[in-house]
């Protein structure tokens, strides 16, 4: 599976939402139905799946899908 | 023997009845109510060997599991995560009582929602401490404080109804759910809400739990016959047999129940409350701080000792507790053959804060039936423990009035008087 792959299935998994609702563009919030305690979990979620620790100053910018696949694109090699 | 009722007129009657509206069980004898009857009516034992886990080096390895449970039965895929194992059971439990509401609006501004819980969520608590040392305190889920804490079951159960009124966890160990009734109970009776949802859940299946348990000698080690290891009042007894699952009834203000047209069940004409004030795990020899609990839900109630014909007791099956409230029965009842008294534990093990809603959806099945389920295992009775006792299969009988005791760690004492309706 690619890094977007990944990111997608761990979204996918921690949100409880169809595949075709996760698309670049979406905000975990206020398009996924996430609250902020799931958007917590599903740092560590991703931290989980890739090995890498996402600072929590980082983890704030990542609001949407598209945030996420960047920000572990840029952190872990494929 | 002191008497502690107080001589005069009833001073909580004040003209409102609180009525039984909804029933919901979910315990190891059965996932709704008519299952969990029609075993503990037989006399079916719901124990066996803990699977959940290795029990292997545990004294214990028996327990009450609930089975065949799917919590997406109940709640989606994604709210079922965020949620420990006791209010999946409170959900459930839930949503069987609330069933005289299925396809129809609530007005639940003045409903309250009182679920106790003993221990709460220690699945939980254990998975994400075994986080913090494997992983550090920065892996410790955002969830796990609410998915943990005691009072979630009620505040979730009310979220899914939008149950507005008072909203609070009773926490008195084995009483846990006793207290919840009688607090609910007290909040009809004086006006201050027209409904209740109300009861106990538990899920304590876990390692923690079973070990802690064990350390206090306090369950049975009968691991070779798991289905007659909890035999209350027997001379065999060695402990008791820890459950997991809910009972959780929907009580309502007599009035209020007719105008919507609610079947009614049966009514909670009384509740006692008490204390031990005497050690933190044992009952006061003798059972003081019970009789008191039996002698204010008389109170309560308006009743005489001699107009209850039945008491499903607390009877865990440990020396201690079975001794103790043989005594106080006969204290207050005095050895009246018309009295019986069984105890349901035998075939659903001990459902710890869940323990008191359970019998309660018992008793008010007895009542409905005319029929006292017996108490299971109980072939040779303890000296101490002379009461009398149905045992073997259910006896027919013509009942008004039935006392259920749930007693906890901590010497909380709860005693709650169903009427025939």
């Amino acid at each position: 599976m690619t890094i977007e792959e990944r990111v997608k299935k761990v979204v996918e998994d921690q949100l409880s939402v169809n595949q075709d609702q996760i698309i670049p563009e979406a905000s975990f919030i206020d398009d996924l139905g996430a609250d902020s305690l799931d958007t917590v979990e599903l740092v560590m979620a991703l931290e989980e799946e890739f090995g890498v620790e996402i600072p929590d100053d980082e983890a704030e910018k990542i609001t949407k899908v598209g945030a996420a696949i960047e920000y572990i694109k840029a952190h872990v090699t494929e | 023997m002191q008497n502690w009722v107080c001589e005069g007129e009833n001073v909580f009657d004040n003209g409102r009845r609180v009525v039984v509206t909804g029933l919901g069980a979910i315990t190891p004898c059965g996932n709704t109510v008519q299952e969990n009857w029609d075993n503990i009516k037989s006399g079916n034992s719901g124990i066996d060997l803990i699977k959940a886990f290795d029990t292997s080096e545990f004294s214990s390895r028996i327990g009450g599991e609930v089975k065949n449970f799917d919590p997406l039965d109940y709640i989606d895929r994604k709210e079922a995560k965020r949620m420990d194992r006791f209010v999946h059971f409170a959900l459930a439990a839930s949503q069987e009582a609330m069933i005289s509401f299925e396809g129809k609006d609530i007005d639940g501004e003045n409903i309250a929602t009182i679920i106790g819980s003993g221990i709460g969520g220690i699945i939980t608590f254990e998975k994400q401490h075994e986080n913090l040392l494997s992983k550090g305190p920065g892996k410790i889920s955002p969830f796990y404080i609410p998915m943990m804490i005691s009072d979630m079951a009620s505040g979730l159960v009310s979220i899914r109804y939008g149950l507005k009124g008072p909203n609070f966890c009773t926490v008195s160990a084995c009483a846990s759910g006793g207290n919840a009734i009688a607090t609910s109970f007290m909040l009809i009776k004086n006006g201050y809400s027209d409904a209740a949802l109300t009861g106990g859940t538990e899920g304590t299946i876990s390692p923690m739990a079973l070990g802690g348990f064990c350390s206090m000698k306090a369950l049975s080690t009968r691991n070779d016959d798991p289905k007659t290891a909890s035999r209350p009042f027997d001379v065999g007894r060695d402990g008791f047999v820890m459950s997991e699952g809910a009972g959780v009834v929907l009580l309502e203000e007599l009035e209020h129940a007719k105008a919507r047209g609610a079947e009614i069940f049966a009514e909670l004409s009384g509740v006692g409350m008490s204390g031990d004030a005497y050690h933190m795990t044992s009952p006061v020899p003798g059972g003081a701080g019970a009789v008191h609990a039996m002698e204010m839900a008389l109170r309560d109630a308006g009743l005489e000792p001699e107009e209850i014909d039945y008491i499903n007791a607390h009877g865990t099956s440990t020396l201690y507790n079975d001794r103790a409230e043989s005594e106080a029965i006969r204290s207050v009842f005095g050895e009246r053959d018309s009295l019986h008294v069984s105890s349901t534990k035998s075939s659903t093990g001990h459902l710890l804060g869940a323990a008191a809603g359970i019998e309660f959806v018992v008793c008010v099945k007895a009542l409905l039936e005319q029929t006292i389920p017996p108490t299971a295992n109980l072939k040779d009775v303890d000296p101490e423990c002379q009461v009398n006792h149905v045992t073997g299969r259910a006896a027919e009988k013509e009942m008004n009035h039935i006392l259920s005791n749930s007693f906890g760690f901590g010497g909380h004492n709860v005693s709650l008087l169903l009427s025939k309706f």
